[in-house]
């Protein structure tokens, strides 16, 4: 695996997600800065793929960096990173302001247990892109019904009205999607 | 066939938040007592944290950024009220640091700029004394830092309260560790705080223990490490006296190499 900390092409010492996860604990408003730098990009998009509306996209973006300034302690450190955290965080905030609903999670409970490492821009963009390919390698029902219940936050049986297909068959293909992308990405 | 299988496609439309009605109901009823199922649902999420990743978009504008910093100014200070994460798994939250400064600061190999040490390293004669007076002349320089009469003074800028801090001095050819750390909390009497070396590959390595002393202080001086480890990081948590074998959660305190 190579080393991210002495093969960054963006510069020396790029400080690990957790020390700036702690100097946040500690009151440091320069590594709220530093991680929105890091991830804004990823949250906003999003954010921007649920709303189709930059406006409330940047709403969004603006509540989960404020969210994790004010309760850096709901990122669990041992169970995820902070990149994929902040990735479904994102997508919950959006559907939840999709449906005009209250938020249906706590912050808190959000945990993720997913491998790629996503500190760098260089990395995400070959993980997105491999990401994408898994996706659109997928069959289409497949494909459509996993984006449905993601991005447009539409529950298993109005997926099963729009599509005409029986709730079994939802259930089975949105499990099998989530299966594909997890084999994809175990090392 | 287990009780688990017929929970297995709701487990992963839970995951992705398309679960409701009734189906949904006794998911949570079965998920409130199955560890099994919440760890499998946790590796679902994070299989549809992938869907987010994958998402393209235009960067967000320049606007939102310094939204942000005004936001976060005009709440200066992370609240101090325990949450009940905190509350649940870690003490450390109820101390509350109000700081403006970071709180870790970690060196490595820092002995090799050290002049006054490498003098009397190179004054030393005899191989064979040569080790026991290297411990000697170590003891001496070291002694200001760690013997309990010594007093300690932390400069921080004004109106800053010190923070806890602690130094790593770690040379990595010799499996040589020296660790210092002021302003340390207390601990609970069957407590103690854990060093652990964070290598470049693989799990953490245990790297001494220290309780503070009444001055909050603690050192670590040469535990067993084995020679050439490269550490990408130090880490300190809470454990039971005795120690652990991993780092028990949370990491109360973090530092990289400089």
């Amino acid at each position: 695996m190579s080393n991210p900390e002495r093969q960054n092409p963006e510069g020396k010492g790029v400080a690990p997600d957790l020390a700036m996860v702690t100097a946040l604990k500690a009151g440091d408003q320069s590594a709220v800065v530093q991680l929105y730098d890091r991830y804004s990009s990823v949250v906003y998009a999003v954010a921007l793929r649920v709303l189709s509306d930059t406006g409330a996209a940047e709403d969004v973006l603006q509540e989960v960096f404020l969210q994790l300034w004010r309760n850096p302690a709901a990122f669990d450190a041992a169970r995820g990173t902070l990149g994929s955290w902040l990735a479904v965080i994102a997508r919950n905030r959006a559907i939840d302001f999709l449906r005009k609903r209250q938020p249906e999670t706590d912050l808190e409970d959000v945990i993720v247990s997913v491998s790629p490492d996503l500190a760098r821009e260089a990395d995400r963009s070959r993980a997105a892109e491999k990401i994408r390919g898994v996706i659109g390698a997928m069959p289409p029902p497949q494909r459509s019904a996993l984006e449905m219940a993601y991005f447009e936050g539409l529950s298993h049986s109005e997926i099963a009205g729009k599509t005409g297909e029986p709730l079994g068959t939802i259930k089975t293909r949105i499990r099998t999607g989530l299966m594909t992308l997890r084999k994809a990405f175990q090392t | 066939m287990s009780a688990h299988e017929q929970f297995a496609d709701d487990l992963a439309l839970y995951a992705v938040d398309a679960l409701a009605g009734d189906d949904r109901t006794a998911l949570e009823a079965h998920l409130a007592g199955c560890s099994e199922c919440r760890m499998e649902l946790e590796q679902l999420r994070g299989d549809g944290a992938l869907l987010a990743l994958s998402t393209l978009g235009p960067k967000p504008p320049q606007r939102a950024r310094q939204r942000l910093l005004d936001a976060v100014a005009k709440e200066p200070r992370v609240p101090l009220t325990v949450t009940k994460t905190e509350a649940r798994r870690s003490w450390w939250g109820v101390l509350g640091w109000a700081a403006t400064a970071a709180v870790i600061v970690f060196a490595a190999s820092l002995w090799k700029e050290n002049a006054a040490l490498k003098q009397t390293l190179a004054s030393a004669n005899t191989q064979a004394t040569q080790n026991a007076r290297e411990l000697e002349d170590i003891r001496r320089i070291a002694a200001p830092i760690i013997e309990p009469e010594a007093q300690v003074v932390t400069v921080v800028a004004m109106k800053a309260h010190p923070q806890p801090q602690g130094k790593a001095f770690y040379l990595r050819s010799r499996g040589n560790l020296v660790f210092l750390a002021t302003n340390m909390p207390a601990l609970p009497p069957n407590k103690a705080y854990e060093l652990w070396l964070i290598p470049m590959q693989g799990a953490p390595m245990a790297a001494g223990m220290f309780k503070p002393d009444a001055h909050g202080r603690g050192t670590v001086i040469n535990p067993p490490l084995p020679a050439g480890a490269e550490a990408k990081a130090f880490a300190i948590t809470v454990e039971n006296e005795a120690g652990a074998s991993t780092p028990t959660m949370p990491i109360v305190m973090m530092g990289a190499g400089e």
